[in-house]
């Protein structure tokens, strides 16, 4: 008796709910496409790392070649340079470029005229807004061999002489670095600005009462206070240590030869076996190696994350 | 007495750092300003500098001249930029719409989609043979428009945790028994209301536009692509040229004088390239700026 007359009660509560929720499948269906195309398509695409890639087959057409572009690839010098440098690289803008942010945002904060405060802020962060393409002019207009400001402003005045930057490896690694940390700090800045302007005055207030000093408030209260961004920051980065900034290192060196040893990582190896040598075989098994690598690095990261402070986890 | 000693001291510090730091981020821009500005002889001569001997408005004559190619690269750029923001906040804020929706049967299912493409990817090999061989997007205006620009996960999760923090259910509730349709309350009354993070979204996304250089670089070539070419792509055409010849003098004597742009004019067609930004910049700093506070720590 109750099922007789609770189920056509159900179904018709059913056929409701699914007509009201149609239209937010409908919202959701360009993004779901966008990302089958965008995102889920190229990850089983990774089997052609796996396979002689012939174009007129087609990548379920080819043959399958097993591990041997992996072989390939690490059996080549260029592996172990790659990943060298993409790792060294990524080191050292993290550690640099998070003192170097910290400690602007500590000194932002500390002045007291808003519009100066703000002036500082808006330049630091100017060259954040460009593109890599427009970095490697700027770069250019400084270090070119022959119109170079560097070379013809400062080093012939002073009586040295000119160097040719863009076939000297040595200057590389601090060139590369600068150039990141010039890009990148404005941004960092004002993530750790954000999280120093959040801090209540009162701790401040009563250390001033105490006699604390400037430098022991920075010490032991901003520091301290700031460390969860730090930290979550810090983690992320090391979780995306295998992926490297293609623009800075394709653009800025100028695609030097002479230069690669210095300036090749995983990105731009990728980028010139792809579309240089159209050996699909070599960049694909660089790329694949990069995605693993990366992801397990990625879910450890957040793994960690996530045992640290819960909501700024990814997942 | 001690204590203002103390502070007027860490203010003299920190207006010397962040001054230093200020001025080495400006100084490049002033310079490749000047460099556009100068006689290209003097630049020969003497390189760039801050003081040229001789000043020119020969390389802005010559952009002038060339406004064929550099005024079709800058509708290429403007034309790409409108449609990719455009889609992109639509399809993104949709998206995030049907997320906010706890109820939606499959949500859950939606949100790991959304998340895993933050932690895995297939890597820019089987990326670029998707969109080349099997979406044949190659040399046509999508190839700027549709690969990793158009939506991301991390927008579309701000997005939605914007409408589940902000926007009171009451509300929607509201409009839902007076009989609107959901397409009506999302567009009527849950965009509106949304306003601030619409900016802030849509102006990272135009920066973006703005600047990518990377897809064009993958998917057009120059003889099939070239009149798809934005500005930044033109800029970087000419440096590839340059190393071309650079590194290959044999080749380069062969062929005799090619009409690359000289240096000054280079320097012009970068700064006509920034100035657009740099003219907008203080108008939209404070949107950029909550655009990163608001990412920050996740990205």
């Amino acid at each position: 008796m109750t099922v007789s007359t609770s189920a056509p009660a159900l179904k018709v509560r059913r056929k409701i709910r699914w007509k009201s929720f149609l239209p937010f499948y409908v919202m959701a269906l360009p993004g779901v496409i966008y990302m089958i195309c965008n995102n889920y398509m190229p990850m089983a695409g990774i089997v052609i790392a796996f396979k002689n890639l012939n174009f007129s087959k087609g990548l379920l057409g080819s043959d399958w070649a097993g591990l041997d572009n992996f072989k390939f690839m690490f059996a080549s010098r260029d592996a172990w340079i790659i990943t060298r440098n993409t790792l060294l690289y990524n080191a050292l803008f993290i550690v640099l470029g998070t003192v170097l942010a910290i400690a602007t945002a500590i000194l932002l904060n500390e002045i007291r005229s808003r519009v100066m405060s703000r002036l500082y802020q808006s330049l630091i962060l100017l060259p954040y807004l460009m593109s890599w393409v427009i970095v490697n002019y700027l770069v250019y207009a400084m270090l070119s061999a022959d119109t170079g400001l560097i070379n013809n402003s400062i080093l012939i005045p002073l009586g040295f002489e000119p160097i040719s930057w863009y076939n000297t490896k040595t200057y590389w690694p601090f060139i590369l670095t600068f150039c990141q940390v010039w890009k990148s700090i404005g941004y960092s800045m004002i993530i750790y600005l954000s999280s120093i302007v959040g801090i209540s005055q009162d701790y401040y207030e009563a250390a001033t009462i105490d006699g604390a000093s400037k430098w022991r408030q920075i010490k032991s209260i901003t520091l301290p206070l700031i460390s969860p961004t730090v930290i979550t920051m810090f983690i992320l980065s090391v979780g995306r240590i295998f992926y490297s900034d293609f623009g800075l290192f394709y653009q800025v060196p100028r695609n030097s030869g002479t230069l690669y040893s210095v300036t090749r990582t995983i990105d731009v190896y990728v980028y010139n076996a792809l579309m240089q040598s159209s050996d699909f075989g070599m960049s694909s098994a660089a790329s694949v190696y990069q995605s693993l690598v990366g992801f397990v690095l990625v879910v450890a990261a957040n793994l960690l994350i996530r045992k640290l402070s819960r909501e700024n986890a990814l997942f | 007495m001690r204590k203002s000693n103390e502070s007027l001291a860490w203010q003299a510090a920190a207006h010397i750092v962040l001054f230093l730091f200020a001025a080495a981020a400006l100084i490049p821009f002033v310079l490749l300003i000047i460099a556009s500005f100068t006689d290209n002889n003097t630049a020969m001569v003497n390189g760039y500098s801050f003081f040229p001997e001789k000043w020119s408005l020969e390389a802005y004559a010559y952009i002038g001249r060339e406004w064929r190619t550099v005024g079709r690269a800058y509708l290429m750029t403007i034309v790409v930029t409108v449609i990719g923001t455009a889609g992109s906040m639509a399809i993104t804020s949709m998206f995030a719409y049907a997320l906010s929706n706890r109820e939606l049967p499959g949500q859950k299912i939606l949100m790991f989609m959304c998340i895993f493409t933050m932690l895995f990817n297939g890597g820019i090999v089987s990326s670029y043979y998707m969109y080349s061989a099997v979406f044949q997007i190659k040399n046509t205006i999508w190839a700027l428009i549709l690969p990793n620009l158009l939506m991301n996960a991390f927008t579309v999760i701000l997005m939605r945790n914007y409408f589940v923090n902000s926007i009171s259910p009451s509300i929607t509730e509201a409009a839902r028994i007076d009989g609107a349709g959901e397409f009506h309350i999302f567009a009527r009354i849950v965009l509106p209301l949304s306003v601030p993070i619409l900016a802030t979204i849509g102006l990272m996304s135009a920066i973006a536009y703005w600047n990518d250089w990377t897809n064009g670089l993958y998917f057009l070539t120059e003889r099939d692509g070239g009149h798809l070419y934005t500005i930044q792509l033109v800029l970087n055409k000419i440096n590839e040229n340059i190393n071309f010849l650079a590194n290959n003098s044999e080749i380069a004597a062969q062929m005799g004088p090619v009409s690359l742009p000289t240096t000054t004019m280079r320097m012009a067609i970068a700064a006509v390239g920034i100035l657009p930004i740099l003219a907008a910049y203080p108008y939209f700093q404070k949107y950029f700026v909550k655009g990163i506070t608001m990412g920050g720590v996740k990205e």
